[in-house]
């Protein structure tokens, strides 16, 4: 579609997915364009705009001369994009300065890259360049199987569900082939609720017809006619690179009637979410579709019996899909060799917090949470203060503690440690974050995104967050635990969906490895962590203070009052207790 | 998902004159006979209005077919929709995982702070409003905010002034 991507000799990419542009990638694929005109270079060199490869925080730009090896620039600003033109596209000397170094190569040495394959190396815009790269071979190749064979394929590639339960994709299709039916649909879930999470985005952001392709291959598998992916009002850019897809696959006829000159026929819409996580629980989703409050029902009947408008429906996350063309491309059995017994295949995960490197990574099957941390995370961001705890798996999961950060990351292994897989987020705290309050976070987020439906969940989750919001403020007796312990296990057996079912997942983890903290809100009336606002003091410890002076520039209220090479004093009266000091300190020396 | 319901008691939205019916009207036509099609039109309504005014719920009733209590119940139940303008400028403050980690919340209580709102509120003189969002998608600059479509990212407290400050010099110019 774009001329330059054949005629171009030199191709020059920058990643502009949602978190390069956050950090002003746009202006500087823009600064390229307008420097390469400037020197009559622009029909030399290809400037592409890709999603982002995953490393954050960082603008990054590759340069792919006609001749000479690729050069990886990190951390480019748009005043850099001058000296690159300049010394590396016609000197033709790389600029050492900005290349990619020992942190870009550890981000992905340890990574396994298949659903991310496409991610950061092509423009999502341009279909021909998904084209070049094997793109739609897999859905051909499948047109000319009988879907009964795909299915047995996918099912014995062990692929499972990546939108958190893990539910065996092979089964599932089978369940919505057999389903009676006149119309059939498949729905692609990229409603990524959890808030912490953004993996789905990045895949719709960087190689969209990944997604698209699997759905055709599975609307042929289950006998589907439409599909319809159900994306996040939130994600813009996600969306806008869909409808481009969309209408990029259908002029080239990889979508609409008769595709492949078969009789096969599918046909894609894109629904916006209108912003509420229960929404990407699959009944609620379809409620949604069809136009109404996203409100769960009971299941059975499931979706592949009756989904969208009573209609048998097949229903996927985003990475599932993106997952199927490489299984068909490259076998069952090239597959099924990687991950682990319970679990195939890799996972895409959303690494975030107090790691040195934060992003979006991929990585096999059980690997371990500390080669996670250790590998692409580059370790704690902060040596000083101790690695406390791992939350897995959003507003369903848990917090792992350090000593089990061994633990390969599987369905089984997982769920054995009370956090689920989830959809993949995962964040790294240290000594400075409490547990009581990231419990009492979860489960405000969760109150707040109950539909209501079912008593267990409203009204539960709100007896539950008001005892932790007791224990926070240092009301709380140790019978508040054993209250929070069986409240939590009535919700779990009650709770009409998954979202009430798991609710107190964070709650009952913390409970189970960080029980002495809560114990030390209710007994001592003190929070380890420096976090729970009523039982601070707001005085500096002098035996931890190092006289930096960073607190004092935090303060927003001029309540501090420090001078080089003296401790700061607080000053009681002036002090709002906003914890700007708090978040500073690395000493923990404000209590 | 209870701002809407907020916004609707505490301003009493709707009793006013909005817009007019006739600039309605053909927005609801292109979406008549579709299926599924109450919640994208209520979007296309707010995405040229900026909100979802009255005038509007009516002529959608009365074109669609539905009762107004149904409409207000899409309405409030999901966090995307307005049922009051919104103010000249919207902050968007991150509270996922990540940010909330980094010292979000902290933001948030300052600027809930100085400009005397709660989150999905408008400031008396409806120039900010001021919004909560689960993840940007760019944790590695957490905490992070975003106003109209600038990001901010690792903010402290003691520099939200100065942010707030920028876009109010830029409207008296
Ligand atoms: C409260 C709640 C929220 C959910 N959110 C999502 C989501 O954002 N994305 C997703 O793919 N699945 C989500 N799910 C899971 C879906 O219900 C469904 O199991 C999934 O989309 C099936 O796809 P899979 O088999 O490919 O995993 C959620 C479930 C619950 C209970
Ligand atoms: S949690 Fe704030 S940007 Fe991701």
């Amino acid at each position: 579609m774009n001329d330059r991507r054949e005629t171009a000799a030199g191709r020059i990419m920058v990643c502009t997915g949602t978190s390069g542009i956050s950090s002003g990638a746009e202006q500087v694929a823009a600064g390229l364009e307008r420097e390469l005109d400037s020197r009559n270079l622009r029909d030399a060199w290809h400037v592409v705009r890709t999603g982002d490869r995953g490393l954050f925080q960082d603008v990054l730009v590759d340069v792919i001369p006609p001749e000479g090896e690729r050069v990886t620039y990190v951390k480019v600003k748009p005043k850099d994009v001058g000296t690159i033109v300049e010394e590396h596209l016609v000197g033709g000397q790389p600029v050492k300065r900005l290349a990619a170094g020992k942190r870009y190569d550890d981000f992905f040495a340890t990574q396994q890259r298949i659903v991310l394959t496409n991610c950061g190396e092509i423009d999502p815009e341009d279909i021909d360049e998904y084209l070049d790269r094997g793109g739609y071979d897999a859905l051909k190749q499948v047109l000319a199987m009988d879907p009964d064979a795909l299915i047995d394929e996918v099912e014995k590639a062990g692929l499972r569900g990546r939108g958190g339960a893990g539910f065996p994709t092979g089964t599932k299709w089978r369940f919505a082939r057999k389903a009676q039916g006149v119309s059939k649909y498949i729905i692609c879930n990229a409603d990524e609720g959890d808030p912490g999470a953004f993996m789905d985005r990045s895949v719709l952001e960087g190689d969209p017809h990944a997604v698209l392709e699997g759905m055709a291959i599975g609307a042929y598998a289950i006998g589907a006619k439409q599909g319809f992916i159900y994306c996040r009002a939130e994600y813009p850019l996600a969306l806008k690179r869909l409808d481009i897809a969309i209408a990029q696959a259908k002029e080239r006829g990889l979508l609409g009637e008769g595709i492949f000159g078969t009789d096969f026929s599918f046909d894609v819409s894109v629904v916006q979410g209108a912003g509420a996580f229960v929404c990407g629980e699959e009944t609620a989703l379809m409620s949604s579709i069809e136009g109404h409050r996203g409100i769960p029902r009971p299941r059975p009947p499931f979706p592949a019996q009756s989904g969208l408008w009573g209609n048998p429906t097949n229903i996927n996350n985003v990475e599932t899909f993106a997952n199927v063309r490489h299984i068909v491309l490259r076998g069952a059995d090239w597959y099924a060799a990687i991950g682990t017994e319970s679990s195939k295949g890799t996972k895409v995960f959303a690494l975030a917090g107090k790691v040195k490197n934060t992003g979006l990574v991929e990585v096999p099957m059980g690997t371990t949470i500390r080669q996670l941390v250790e590998g692409p995370g580059r370790g704690m961001a902060v040596k000083r203060l101790k690695p406390k705890a791992v939350q897995i798996g959003g507003p369903s999961g848990g917090c792992l503690p350090e000593t089990i950060w061994d633990t390969p990351i599987d369905y089984a292994s997982l769920s054995e440690t009370g956090a689920i897989m989830g959809s993949g987020g995962i964040i790294f705290m240290d000594e400075k974050s409490c547990m009581v309050d990231v419990a009492r976070y979860f489960l405000e987020f969760t109150v707040k995104e109950s539909c209501g439906k079912c008593v267990p969940c409203r009204v539960g989750l709100k007896r539950m967050l008001e005892a932790i919001n007791e224990i926070a403020r240092g009301e709380g007796t140790l019978a508040h635990l054993d209250f929070l312990e069986d409240m939590a296990h009535t919700i779990q057996q009650t709770a009409l969906c998954g979202l009430g079912q798991t609710a107190p997942n964070p709650v009952l983890t913390t409970l189970r490895y960080f029980r002495e903290e809560y114990e030390a809100h209710i007994v001592d009336k003190k929070c380890p962590a420096h976090v729970c606002t009523d039982l601070i003091e707001f005085v500096v410890d002098e035996e931890k203070c190092t006289k930096c002076g960073l607190c004092f520039k935090a303060c927003p209220a001029g309540a501090i009052t420090w001078q080089k090479g003296e401790f700061a004093k607080i000053d009681q009266e002036k002090c709002t207790k906003c914890r700007s000091c708090i978040n500073v300190c690395d000493f923990m020396a404000i209590r | 998902m209870t701002n809407a319901t907020n916004a609707m008691t505490k301003t009493g939205a709707g009793t006013g004159q909005d817009v007019d019916r006739s600039e309605v009207e053909p927005i609801v036509a292109a979406f008549q006979g579709r299926q599924g099609a109450i919640i994208p039109l209520l979007q296309e309504i707010q995405r040229r209005f900026g909100y979802v005014p009255k005038t509007a719920v009516d002529v959608i009733s009365e074109k669609m077919g539905v009762y107004p209590v149904e409409l207000y119940g899409i309405l409030t139940f999901y966090a995307q929709f307005y049922l009051e303008p919104r103010g000249k400028h919207t902050i968007k403050v991150c509270q996922g995982t990540a940010c909330y980690i980094m010292g979000g919340k902290l933001l948030l209580d300052q600027l809930e702070e100085d400009l005397q709102v709660h989150d999905g509120e408008t400031t008396e003189d409806g120039q900010f409003t001021l919004e909560t969002v689960a993840c940007l998608g760019c944790c590695g600059m957490a905490p992070v905010m975003m106003v109209d479509g600038d990001f901010y990212g690792s903010v402290k407290t003691n520099i939200l002034d100065s942010i707030l400050e920028h876009y109010r010099e830029q409207d008296k110019q």
